[in-house]
C-alpha cells in the first residue's frame, strides 16, 4: 500500500479510531517506513504536548470547587434555601404583625374599657344621685345587688382604714350588668366595678396605672373582673384593691 | 438486573468527577477566570435541571460538555467570539506546512503551545481540547459539537495543521526562545 493511503489514516490511527485490523496493519507499515514513522511520532508528540499544556492548565479556585461540590452533592437543598428563607421570613413577619395587631387591639380594647369605666365613675359622681343604694354598711349593699346582677361578690371590712363605703348602683359595660360601688377616702371618691370576667372586658392591670389624673387597677378573681378607679394616689387604689382581693 | 437509583444521586456520581475538566474547558473557551466559573455553575445548574431528559446509558460526559459549550455560545463572550470558521480563513491558518524537526522543537515549549492554542479560533481550540485533553472519541466529540463524525475528522485535521503552523510561527518570531 502506498504511503499516501496510510497518511489519510494517520490521524485516526493516533486517535485510536482505526478498527483493530487496520490499526495492526498501520503498525506493521510504520516498522518498515521511516517517513511515516517520523510523521506519526511528530503527531503523537503533538497530541501529548497539547494535552500537557492544556490539560489542568487552569485548576479551579478551592472556594469555587467547594461551593460547586456542595451544590451538586446536596441537590435536594440546592436552590431551595431561598424559598425556605422567604417562607420563613414571611411566616415570621406575619407572626410579628399578628402579634402586634393582637397586642395593639388588646391594648386598645383595654384602654377603651378603662376610659368607659372612667366615664361611668365621673358620670356617677356628677349625678345628683350617684348611688342607688346609699349605705356605709357592706351588709346592706351586697344584698341590694341580688337579683339586679347575675352574680354575687364579697366586700371587705373597712374598719381601721381611712376608707368608707358610700353606696352602690348597677352599671353596664358592653351590655353586661355589673356592680358599681363608690368608696370615699379623704373626700375623694373611688369607684369599684365588678363584672363577670368575660372576653371583652379583660384588662389586666396588676399594679395601678395612672392616666389623666385617674388611677386604675384591675384584676380577675373567681370569675369576676374588678376595676378600681379614682382620682387618688396609686397607694390608695392599691390599698382598696388589696382589701377587695382579700374580702371574704 | 438493573437497579433503579435516584436521579439526583446518579447525577452527583456522574457530574462531580468531571468538575476539573469542565472548569478547565470553560477557562480555555472564555479566557477569563470569573466567566469560566459562571459558565461551570450555569452548566451544572442546567444539567441538574435537565437531568431528567438525559437518557441513562448514553454518554453523560458528552452530554454535559455539550451543555457547557452551548451555554458558552449563548453567553456574552461566546456571542462576541467568532465561533464559526470560513474555509478561506481555515486554509490561511493551516499553511505553511512546517518541518517535523521544527515541530518537535516547538512542542517542547509548553508556554508556546499554550499561547498557540489560546490564539486558535474557537472551533479549532475546542476540538483539540476535546480530543487531546479530554481524549474523547470522534463519536463523543460529534455529540458535544453536534456535528457529523466526518466533520469531526476534517476539522480535527485542520485544527492540528493550524496549531502546528502557529507554533512554528511563534518560535520563528522569537517570542519564546527555546
Amino acid at each position: 500500500m502506498a504511503c499516501e493511503v496510510w497518511q489519510e489514516k494517520l490521524e485516526a490511527y493516533i486517535d485510536g479510531e482505526l478498527p483493530v485490523p487496520e490499526a495492526s496493519a498501520f503498525s506493521a507499515h510504520l516498522r518498515q517506513c521511516s517517513t511515516c514513522a517520523a510523521e506519526t511520532l511528530e503527531r503523537v508528540q503533538m497530541k501529548r504536548s497539547v494535552a500537557a499544556a492544556a490539560g489542568n492548565a487552569y485548576p479551579a479556585r478551592a472556594e469555587f470547587r467547594r461551593k460547586m461540590l456542595q451544590r451538586v452533592s446536596k441537590p435536594a437543598r440546592r436552590g431551595q434555601w431561598w424559598p425556605r428563607l422567604v417562607t420563613l421570613s414571611a411566616a415570621l413577619i406575619l407572626l410579628i404583625s399578628m402579634a402586634n395587631f393582637y397586642l395593639s387591639r388588646e391594648k386598645a380594647r383595654q384602654e377603651l374599657v378603662v376610659s368607659e369605666l372612667t366615664d361611668l365613675h365621673v358620670a356617677a359622681l356628677a349625678s345628683s344621685t350617684p348611688v342607688d343604694v346609699v349605705s356605709t354598711d357592706r351588709h346592706t349593699v351586697k344584698p341590694w345587688f341580688e337579683g339586679r346582677i347575675p352574680f354575687s361578690f364579697n366586700l371587705p371590712e373597712l374598719s381601721g382604714t381611712e376608707l368608707s363605703l358610700v353606696g352602690g348602683r348597677v352599671a353596664y359595660l358592653g351590655q353586661t350588668p355589673g356592680a358599681h360601688l363608690i368608696y370615699r377616702v379623704r373626700k375623694h371618691e373611688i369607684s369599684v366595678f365588678i363584672f363577670p370576667d368575660r372576653g371583652g372586658i379583660t384588662a389586666n392591670l396588676p399594679s395601678p396605672v395612672t392616666k389623666l389624673s385617674f388611677t386604675v387597677a384591675s384584676w380577675a378573681k373567681d370569675g369576676l373582673r374588678y376595676f378600681v378607679i379614682g382620682d387618688v394616689s396609686a397607694s390608695d387604689v392599691d390599698g382598696l384593691s388589696k382589701l377587695l382581693r382579700n374580702a371574704s | 438486573m438493573s437497579v433503579q437509583r435516584l436521579p439526583a444521586e446518579t447525577f452527583e456520581e456522574l457530574a462531580l468527577p468531571l468538575f476539573d475538566q469542565l472548569h478547565n474547558f470553560a477557562r480555555w473557551l472564555t479566557h477569563d477566570a470569573s466567566e469560566a466559573e459562571d459558565l461551570v455553575q450555569e452548566t451544572y445548574t442546567k444539567a441538574l435541571r435537565g437531568f431528567g431528559s438525559f437518557q441513562a446509558g448514553t454518554n453523560f460526559r458528552a452530554w454535559i460538555f455539550r451543555i457547557l459549550r452551548n451555554s458558552f455560545l449563548t453567553s456574552r463572550t461566546g456571542l462576541r467570539s467568532k465561533v464559526t470558521l470560513d474555509e478561506e480563513e481555515a486554509e490561511m491558518i493551516a499553511s505553511p506546512a512546517p518541518s517535523p524537526e521544527a515541530l518537535l522543537m516547538a512542542q517542547a515549549n509548553r508556554e508556546a503551545v499554550r499561547d498557540a492554542l489560546g490564539e486558535l479560533p474557537i472551533p479549532f481550540r475546542e476540538i483539540l481540547l476535546l480530543c487531546e485533553v479530554e481524549e474523547m472519541s470522534y463519536d463523543e466529540i460529534a455529540q458535544v459539537l453536534a456535528i457529523p463524525t466526518g466533520t469531526v475528522m476534517s476539522r480535527l485535521y485542520r485544527a492540528r495543521k493550524a496549531l502546528r503552523a502557529l507554533l512554528v510561527q511563534k518560535l520563528k518570531g522569537g517570542t519564546h526562545g527555546v
